[in-house]
């Protein structure tokens, strides 16, 4: 079995082995029915799993090794594809990448979080944890968007800025808050949709925008359960209570008002159907930007600060 | 983004009061003087022999910075609500009686207008002491009504952060915070309105991450801890000891993120001069 299934997956992992097995056979022996039997008891068998599952299960799906990143997203849905590196003052930060790409006939500048699927490139990639210089990157990008009048797209997947020394020296506070700022009054409209983790300033030093979403297996909190778990019950294993106590996922943040849309993701999660899991997200994408596009921008940044000035909870 | 990185130093007056028998008594914990509490208050709260800055709360600063009897408090009785029910090992519903019981304060922030040497400001002041000084929808609110306020009357903003970031216990919610108050600032500044922050020790996480870093002056108190993620972290982080006076108020104006560092006997004369040239 790949070291990458989850406890909880192990059961649908061997059961779709065995329809391939037995797939191989086919031509030889009368077992369609039979087949066709088993694929029936694999979707209910993830209907059941996955209409259950925990919120650190989400946890686990959202950090899921196989789950596409952005760059999957960008080569799935988008075309030309054009990479812009660099923040102009200090470098090219890899664990945050963006550039002009056009999805069906809309131009975008898309901007997200990379992780690696290796050794390599998870070093080459901070694990996509950005330093400073990513989120300088990151804003320079908007800004040229905002320049040619492009709408941003920017997709969250990160575990946290990241806890360096010289990303202490150059101002990871300041580069976050900046963005804030500079993101709450941008005149192009921006979506963002958090694709696997959404840990903190870390994910929310892209994450302003007029819409906000989610897909289906992904958290977003400010502080990951087992951070959490070691500062609040002194101790790394509470982890599971810490995630039920954050309401990190994507129907948590709904009701609370946080995010605007949940986007369904492939039966069994977004790791299991790259290619539908785009599609989906293309479609979706596409929808937003038709409505985005038609409010005046006055009025795009009215709403975008009136839509987290509601965010909170208070008596007085 | 935790707010319980608390070291032992830069203990509050009103904790170390507690370590000496009658009570008048403070012992400074940079060079070990005893100072009578009084004298204390007459210095600014800072060790007259070593210039070390003891902690202080929003009614210290308030009345070393306000022109006598001017400063007007508002929003005094918002409360949060434990919008999620969060329970750790312990309730946070009773975290917030305990420290409302405890502190005198019902959360980590205070607002209100006064005048700094005749000039009508709008301020806010944290409050370590109230839960970390953490940044939940309360503290988001009231600073941006504040800073709402500054915009509706023109009148400057300053902002005294003393925080060990956002409130874990109402976790995404107090994350939005940060956007709260920093569109706000985003506004103020398209309005060419003036806004001073003002960071004390400690200001770290999600206030040095949103506010405490968007000053049109950043002034920090001298060897304040600021910094994003907390020194225990970046060194769990690396393998290795930090550097002396990493993330401390010299090391940030070195590296360019502070603008001047101010004793706090003359915070009140440079906010004013500030003010003079910004308005
Ligand atoms: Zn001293």
């Amino acid at each position: 079995m790949n070291s990458n299934t989850l406890d909880f997956e192990k059961p649908i992992n061997e059961l779709e082995k065995k329809i391939e097995e037995m797939k191989e056979y086919e031509d030889n022996l009368d077992i369609r029915e039979e087949i066709e039997k088993l694929e029936e008891k694999v979707i209910t068998l993830k209907k059941n799993v996955f209409k259950n599952l925990t919120r650190w299960q989400r946890v686990q799906l959202a950090r899921h090794p196989e789950r596409p990143y952005t760059l999957d997203y960008i080569y799935l849905m988008t075309e030309d594809f054009i990479e812009l590196h660099g923040d102009r003052t200090y470098r090219d930060d890899k664990a945050i990448i963006g550039g002009f790409a056009k999805i069906d006939e809309y131009k975008v500048m898309i901007i997200g979080q990379q992780k690696g699927r290796d050794t390599k490139s998870n070093v080459l990639r901070n694990f996509g944890m950005a330093n400073p210089e990513g989120y300088r990157k990151a804003l320079r990008l908007m800004k040229l968007a905002e320049k040619f009048n492009k709408p941003v797209i920017t997709l969250i997947d990160t575990p946290g800025a990241y806890p360096g020394l010289e990303a202490e020296q150059n101002g990871q506070a300041e580069a976050i808050a900046r963005n804030l700022l500079e993101m709450s009054r941008l005149k192009v409209p921006i979506i963002v949709v958090i694709i696997g983790e959404g840990a903190s300033g870390g994910a929310l030093g892209i994450g302003v925008g007029d819409r906000i979403l989610m897909l289906e297996n992904t958290w977003y909190s400010v502080i990951s359960p087992e951070s959490c778990s070691s500062i609040l019950w002194r101790s790394w294993d509470y982890k599971e209570q810490a995630a039920e106590a954050l309401k990190l996922t994507a129907e948590d943040l709904l009701e609370l008002k946080i995010i605007d849309r949940i986007i369904p993701e492939p039966l069994g999660g977004a790791h299991k159907d790259h290619k539908l899991m785009a599609v989906t997200l293309k479609e979706v994408l596409k929808e937003e930007l038709e409505n985005l596009v038609k409010v005046k921008p006055e009025k795009m940044l009215q709403n975008r600060i009136e839509k987290f000035g509601k965010m909170g909870a208070y008596t007085e | 983004m935790g707010f319980f990185t608390r070291s032992k130093q830069n203990i509050s007056p009103d904790s170390q009061k507690r370590e000496v028998p009658d009570g008048q008594w403070v012992k400074c914990k940079e060079c070990e003087e005893i100072i009578h509490v009084k004298q204390l208050e007459l210095h600014s709260w800072v060790c007259h022999k070593c210039g070390y800055h003891f902690r202080i709360g929003s009614e210290e600063y308030i009345q070393l910075l306000f022109d006598k009897g001017t400063f007007k408090e508002s929003n005094k009785k918002m409360r949060s609500v434990d919008p999620l029910g969060f329970v750790d090992t312990k309730k946070y519903s009773d975290r917030i009686s305990a420290s409302i019981k405890k502190t005198g304060l019902n959360d980590a922030v205070r607002t209100g207008i006064g005048k700094i040497d005749g000039n009508k400001v709008s301020f806010a002041c944290m409050d370590f002491k109230f839960i970390g000084g953490s940044m939940g929808s309360v503290v988001g609110e009231k600073i941006a009504r504040a800073i709402d306020k500054a915009y509706d009357q023109k009148i400057p903003m300053i902002i005294i952060s003393q925080s060990g970031g956002a409130r874990m216990m109402e976790a995404a919610l107090s994350l939005m915070q940060m956007v709260k108050t920093s569109s706000r600032l985003a506004r103020l500044a398209d309005a060419k309105i003036p806004y001073i922050s003002v960071l004390t020790d400690p200001t770290t996480g999600g206030t040095t991450a949103s506010y405490a870093m968007l000053g049109d002056v950043n002034i920090a108190e001298p060897t304040a801890l600021i910094g994003f993620a907390g020194p225990r972290v970046i060194k769990e982080t690396i393998g290795r000891d930090l550097p002396e006076g990493f993330q401390r108020s010299e090391f940030l104006e070195e590296h360019g993120f502070i603008d001047l560092i101010v004793e706090r006997k003359d915070m009140k004369e440079k906010l004013s001069h500030l003010i003079g040239y910004m308005t």
